[in-house]
């Protein structure tokens, strides 16, 4: 590894050359310099920063002390507010920064941030402190890499600067320049008590709402160990020696696609990329799991047990939407979502006979893309910028009688009186394995089901002749056509 | 008289702040046809769109100028034109309420420079509200933010009347402070139109942030106060300006336009209430209705009801300064004691406070300062604290993300501090504390350690 740090820059292209990434392989030198991300459109973008991706991927580490330094803004507007678990410490859920004043913009705001140290140190005592640089101090040139090592061997614990000003790129880049923080400073830095033939990592799988516990039974059932989860429930030691697993999973498309390929070259683990959503996914996952483990040396008895456990699952899980399928046939999803979850969740829905009438591709890769295809077929109706006022204007249509999204545009659906189901960062519920799928079927099935929709399309008794939107769009759902009507297909 | 000390803690910790570009951006959501701009990275209109999202359960408008590092160094007129051009574009707004960030401050971009050049530009945008204002981030909290745009709206919006124009004397504009929720500006308004006054809201929250179903979709704000409203704001014959925050923002209007002008600090509590009944009574001319009357009287019972449950308790409360003015007053009148108070920013409110000392702080503050309080007042992420503690929080303030009815909850007026007398009385009664066989085996040891209060028993 080279001595001197690389600067951010540097690191950002470092980032856009991964090699692991196909999409960014196929551009030319030039394209590739630009960056994978579009550029921000004034006015018209929504989404986090490259702050807001850093913390999304490594806050889920739970006895670290997350430390912003920055303006108030960046935690004081957002801290506390994600929904990974954690089965111990509480650390993570504290919200800690420097909140930056005029003073420390004027006279540089180091030394705060040095101070902030030790403070946490002395009253918090964490394994490790990760210092997240954002817009202002990146912009008045406080040299976190450098607080970070003067306090690190001051104090004893690990200080590890984290370069995410918020102004660089999105939250997809963060994710990434989060798992470059992970590799320079992190992986690597402690050995395990003592390893297995059927230690793994999981990489980029937050353990949102507990989803990792939905399928930690049937690892711990198949005598796998997750050595190290990147970065769901993950304690800071957990992650510092997680180069010595055996294979990897890559969860979340391509967020850290960096960390699982680095790994594999630096250390000789193998990964997959895999999906825990689904019943067929999970399977998959749990099949390559298997089989990586065996390629590296485990029992290859391990291949059998795992299909036993597989045919066994798939048998209950599908015995336990079986009920539903006759009900949910034929609805039709609008899915609004990003990156993976674009086609992990198809799978899924069409497996309890739902029908996607449009899924957005906005975040989504290439291969993201070419996954939808393969599972919706050619005429898979892909959106690249779906529009809320076209997402409201099918719901209204009911084009869709369901809405899958984040939490930002769940009022699109809400004050279209239609169904709508939070399957983004900040929901309660799990999806996750198995049990998972049967849960989203139920969730989905409780909120078609309510009653609840017919109340509150009803009319004002003082709603005059003329109907309202609602009411036509009632109507209209009545006599629509089985096949929605052709919207804009993604290029 | 309390002491106001600043934390000396160079890390803050559970922050009970947030930032003024935020608070800047709600205030332009009190407006018709708006679309607040954050000039900044696409980090801090996110992170505000979600926390407003969670606590109103609302779509909310919002965008960026979505500064990139490049921007950032040679950039910023351009993004500001483009995001108000494509804006336009796109959602067709009355209003742009452009606030800046911490990133553009720093940079020195002269905002008020741009939206002249922006006009000098596109006389097509003619139609088109352009205001803006200086937030930093780095500088005051979401209070000060909501306090500098609305004095913005007031400087841009308002029309000095017409040397002969006749002032309406019926016409009363309210000047409402951000620790008001619409369901205490809807109340604020019920209580004046009572009077036969016609209230202007500026900026108005309650149209546009009170949950109602609109008639189609639209992606700027759904109701709050129209342009040519907030234009004729001149012609009032008075201005009602709740909390110390609106005292510049009703100076400005004065100036602008002569409306003179009264600051209400609260309006939670018995005396202040009566002092804005007095006070509308006497400009309407009208006598109080009767509906007040007994709404006094309910307060009254209420207040006589409640104070066995909330006298002698000890609060712990976080909350920005007008918020904490309002509901530190109101417990102190009804005996509570304020063990500890913590708050975000400077204000004159603070050192008349009903404690000893009052904090400038963080949540940690708060809940290493609540000891042995009974009761934590703070907003939604004083759950850890409260947890932590043992005793029951009551939530206020922004953000509520874990509450319903966030945007409803009243607090001013005689219903609404009869209700929060309620409110309160419950959670601590809820809490009461069951006599054990060895509660009184060391009473004496826990005798000599209470503290007495400090204050002069009423003759």
């Amino acid at each position: 590894m080279a001595t001197t740090t690389p600067s951010l820059n540097q690191t950002i292209q470092d980032v856009f050359n991964e090699p692991g990434c196909g999409k960014n392989q196929a551009k030319s030198e030039k394209e590739r310099k630009k960056g994978c991300t579009k550029q921000l459109q004034p006015g018209g973008a929504a989404g986090g920063c490259a702050f807001d991706g850093a913390k999304i991927a490594l806050q889920p580490i739970t006895d670290v002390a997350h430390l912003v330094h920055g303006p108030i803004a960046c935690e004081g507007n957002s801290w506390d507010n994600r929904g990974a678990k954690s089965s111990g410490a509480r650390t993570y859920r504290t919200g800690f920064t420097t909140d930056m004043d005029e003073n420390s913009i004027v006279f540089g705001g180091e030394k705060k941030l040095y101070k902030s140290i030790r403070e946490i140190v002395e009253k918090y005592d964490p394994p490790a402190i990760f210092v997240y640089q954002t817009c202002v101090p990146a912009m008045i040139g406080d040299d976190i890499d450098a607080v970070c090592k003067a306090a690190s061997e001051k104090f004893g614990t690990p200080c590890i600067p984290i370069q995410s000003p918020g102004f660089v790129g999105p939250k997809n880049l963060g994710n990434k320049l989060a798992g470059e923080a992970l590799l320079r400073h992190v992986i690597g830095t402690q050995e395990p008590e003592y390893t297995t033939p059927y230690d793994i990592n999981i990489i980029g799988e937050y353990n949102l709402a507990g989803e990792l516990w939905q399928v930690k039974p049937l690892l711990d059932e198949l005598g796998i160990r997750i050595l190290s989860c990147i970065s769901g429930d993950a304690k800071y030691k957990e992650v510092a020696w997680s180069h010595r697993a055996k294979a990897a999973m890559m969860v979340c498309s391509k967020a850290m696609i960096n960390v699982a390929r680095k790994m594999e070259e630096r250390y000789d683990i193998p990964f997959f990329e895999g999906s825990f959503y689904g019943i067929e996914d999970m399977s998959d996952s749990l099949r390559e799991i298997a089989r990586l483990l065996v390629e590296r040396g485990a029992d290859a008895e391990l291949i059998d047990r795992t299909e036993a456990v597989i045919t066994r699952e798939e048998a209950r899980a599908w015995a336990a939407i079986e009920p539903y399928r006759q009900r949910l046939s034929g609805k039709k999803v609008l899915l609004i979502t990003g990156g993976v979850k674009s086609w992990s969740v198809v799978a899924a829905l069409q497996e309890a006979g739902m029908e996607i009438v449009g899924t957005s591709v906005k975040k989504s890769t290439r291969e993201d893309k070419e996954k939808i295809k393969k599972i919706m077929g050619d005429d898979a109706h892909m959106y690249d910028d779906l529009t809320p006022r076209e997402m409201y204007r099918m719901l209204r249509k009911a084009e869709a009688d369901i809405m899958l999204s984040g939490g930002r545009s769940q009022f699109i659906a809400l004050k279209a009186s239609m169904p709508w189901l939070d399957i983004n960062q900040e929901r309660h519920a799990a999806y996750a394995g198995y049990h998972g799928m049967v849960e989203l079927v139920q969730e989905i099935d409780r909120s078609l089901s309510n009653p609840v929709w017919q109340e509150v399309r009803r009319p004002a008794p003082w709603a005059g002749e003329e109907a309202s939107w609602q009411d036509r769009a009632i109507g209209e759902s009545a006599d629509m056509p089985r096949e929605p009507t052709a919207p804009a297909k993604a290029a | 008289m309390a002491q106001i000390v600043k934390s000396t803690k160079a890390c803050t910790v559970n922050p009970l702040k947030m930032s003024q570009p935020i608070g800047g951006a709600l205030a332009f959501m009190g407006m018709r046809g708006a679309m607040p701009l954050l000039h900044g990275s696409q980090g801090c209109t996110s992170f505000g769109l979600v926390l407003f999202v969670r606590h109103f359960r609302e779509a909310i408008p919002l965008q960026t100028t979505a500064m990139s590092e490049v921007a950032t160094v040679l950039g910023g007129f351009e993004n500001v034109e483009q995001a108000v051009l494509n804006i336009v574009k796109k959602t067709g707004p009355e209003l742009i309420g452009i606030c800046s960030t911490g990133v553009t401050e720093i940079k020195g971009d002269d905002l008020a420079g741009f939206v002249t050049q922006i006009r000098d530009r596109h006389p097509e945008l003619a139609d088109l509200a352009l205001v803006q204002v200086g937030t930093p981030d780095f500088t005051g909290a979401f209070q000060d933010g909501w306090a500098k745009a609305v004095k913005a709206l007031v400087e841009g919006l308002v029309e000095p009347p017409p040397a002969d124009a006749k002032r309406d004397v019926r016409q009363v504009n309210v000047l409402p402070g951000c620790h008001l929720t619409p369901g205490d500006i809807d109340e604020l308004r019920d209580i004046i139109e009572a009077f036969g006054l016609e209230p202007t809201f500026l900026p108005d929250i309650s149209g546009s942030l009170d949950g109602h179903i609109p008639d189609d979709f639209t992606p700027t704000t759904l109701g709050g106060t129209g342009r040519e409203e907030a234009a004729a704001m001149g012609l009032a014959g008075w201005t009602i300006a709740i909390g110390e925050q609106m005292r510049p923002a009703a100076e400005a209007l004065e100036k602008k336009a002569g409306v003179p002008f009264r600051l209400f600090d609260r309006l939670t509590g018995l005396a202040p209430c009566d002092e804005l009944i007095c006070f509308l009574s006497e400009i309407s001319g009208r006598p109080v209705p009767r509906k007040y009357r007994r709404q006094r009287g309910q307060l009254v019972d209420a207040m006589l009801d409640g104070h066995f449950s909330i006298g002698g308790t000890r609060v712990a409360i976080g909350a920005e300064p007008d918020l904490l003015h309002a509901l530190s007053h109101f417990l102190h009148e009804m005996g509570a004691q304020i063990r500890t108070a913590v708050t975000t920013t400077q204000s004159p409110v603070l050192s008349e406070l009903p404690c000893e000392t009052v904090l400038i702080g963080d949540l940690e503050d708060l809940e290493e300062g609540a000891g042995d309080a009974d009761l934590l007042v703070t907003h939604s992420h004083g759950r850890q604290a409260a947890e932590r503690l043992h005793i029951p929080h009551f939530k206020v303030g922004i953000p509520m993300f874990d509450t319903l009815g966030a945007a409803h909850l009243v607090t001013i007026g005689y219903r609404g501090t009869r209700d929060l007398i309620f409110t309160l009385g419950n959670m601590l009664m809820e809490h009461h504390h069951e006599p054990q066989p060895e509660d009184w085996r060391d009473a004496w040891l826990q005798l000599t350690t209470a503290p007495l209060t400090e204050e002069e028993p009423v003759p």
